[in-house]
């Protein structure tokens, strides 16, 4: 049984294995160099674990790549995995989230993209195809792009149903309850700070995660804010008391404990780095009333920040938890966030992390 | 109509390893020279024009000499023996 962790950057891709439990971490790579990855998933479903990679050239544009060879050879699709219809005059600028399903449907991964669009494929990632129940929505054009652009940043399908949750910056978090054919945004309780009243969409939440044992409990790290549903999305409430700080991008939740999930806050808006320059991961394990810090293994001085993908936990037991910063530099826990151990130094910025427990 | 389209090494492998290519222009204008292109080396193709059949940004071409944006685009007539160079711009970090 081999751990393994995938390291999108600024200008490549890293591979981590572990062959002992997680304990210790060989790093391998570059893998695409110099090639800004975004989004990466590591698609344990398959007999042959598969790492499908969003890269973007810096010249040659956006595309979706893929190894089963855990890196040692890459494809991609002549025509472009994903690939904006004609009738829509549109053009992929940037892959932002690749999502496998869940193993009852063994070859759907989903793709969110910018611009804002939300994709679907049924052959594990060679060719997607446009969810047009959301790109014809009649919010669309006025969801507005962030910070970081018009991109749906978070892709959650539910395991059991049709149930389809995303989020973007800014429009906010939007739930299809039939596969992705009718959508519905669902914010009410999240504030908007750079408006002048709460809207019923337009949001800028900055990552989403579900609840380990209630389909119906989200959290959400907003930009400004951190919530908690009990219904799905339609209410809201904010689990932030017991924080340092309410801003932040990534929110994780545990794959199998109800109740647990992890942030990793900011000092504020205007200020986006850790509180007092020490970098801590903040665990609840009562979905959001109560949280402890972790500072095990964790640096102080530490003048950088997480972004909202790269942050993520592993689907072994205990669970493992990991995240990487801009500043290059990646960490480790294998025991759900109590001590972390350092995987990376001097990497490029860290864009994303996803790790697998993998044969 | 023939013209010469070269390209710089890093886009070489997409064509068979070459950087210099005769291509059949087809209707005569540099849109035209790319379809042909995209026809025959598709990964070729998506790095110079995304799928709505635009130049990417960050892609420079030039017509015997001549930046195409300051002529006329994808429109710019191309004739036989044309020498078309693709070329990265200056950019990135």
């Amino acid at each position: 049984m081999t751990d393994l962790i995938a390291i999108g950057t600024r200008k490549g891709l890293w591979l981590a294995r572990s062959d002992d439990e997680r304990r210790t971490w060989t790093l391998d790579g570059p893998h695409l160099l110099a090639q800004e990855v975004a989004a990466v998933s590591i698609d344990a479903r398959r007999s042959q674990p598969r790492v499908l990679a969003g890269i973007q050239y810096g010249h040659w544009g956006p595309t979706v790549m893929w190894s089963d060879d855990l890196g040692a050879t890459w494809q991609e699709t002549d025509h472009g995995a994903i690939r904006f219809p004609e009738d829509t005059g549109a053009a992929l600028a940037r892959v932002w989230q690749l999502r496998p399903d869940s193993a009852a449907r063994p070859d759907v991964v989903w793709a969110g993209c910018e611009p804002h669009s939300l994709w679907r494929s049924a052959d594990g990632g060679a060719s997607f195809e446009l969810v047009r129940g959301l790109w014809d929505h009649p919010h669309r054009p006025t969801w507005e792009p962030g910070g970081g652009g018009a991109a749906i940043h978070t892709v959650l399908p539910d395991p059991d149903t049709d149930r389809v949750v995303v989020a973007m910056s800014a429009g906010g978090v939007y739930v299809s309850e039939d596969g992705g054919a009718a959508w519905e945004p669902r914010n009410r309780g999240i504030a908007a700070g750079f408006l002048p009243e709460e809207p019923e969409y337009g949001q800028c939440v900055h990552k989403v995660a579900i609840d380990a044992g209630d389909p119906e409990r989200m959290y959400a790290q907003n930009h400004g804010g951190v919530y908690r549903t009990d219904d799905g999305g339609r209410k809201w409430t904010s689990i932030a008391g017991g924080l340092p700080a309410d801003f932040g991008f990534p929110i994780v939740s545990s794959p199998r404990t109800p109740g647990t999930a992890w942030v990793i806050p900011l000092v504020a808006d205007m200020q986006r780095v850790p509180p007092e320059g020490r970098l801590r991961v903040h665990r609840t394990r009562d979905a959001g009333e109560t949280w402890t810090s972790s500072a095990a293994g964790l640096p102080d001085g530490s003048w950088t920040s997480v972004l909202r993908d790269a942050f993520c936990a592993d689907d072994a037991d205990p669970t493992g938890v990991y995240l990487g910063t801009r500043d290059g530099c990646v960490y480790a826990s294998a025991d759900e966030g109590e001590t972390f151990t350092t995987v990376a130094e001097h990497l490029p910025d860290v864009l994303t992390v996803r790790a697998a427990r993998i044969p | 109509m023939t013209v010469q389209v070269v390209l710089p090494g890093v886009l070489a492998d997409l064509a068979d390893g070459r950087r210099e290519l005769e291509v059949d222009a087809g209707g005569g204008t540099l849109a035209d020279l790319f379809d042909t292109l995209a026809g025959q080396h598709p990964l070729l193709g998506r790095r110079i024009r995304d799928e709505a059949g635009q130049l990417r940004r960050f892609v420079n071409v030039y017509v015997d000499g001549d930046d195409v944006r300051y002529e006329q685009g994808l429109a710019t007539v191309l004739r036989d023996g044309t020498q078309v160079h693709v070329l990265p711009s200056i950019a990135g970090g």
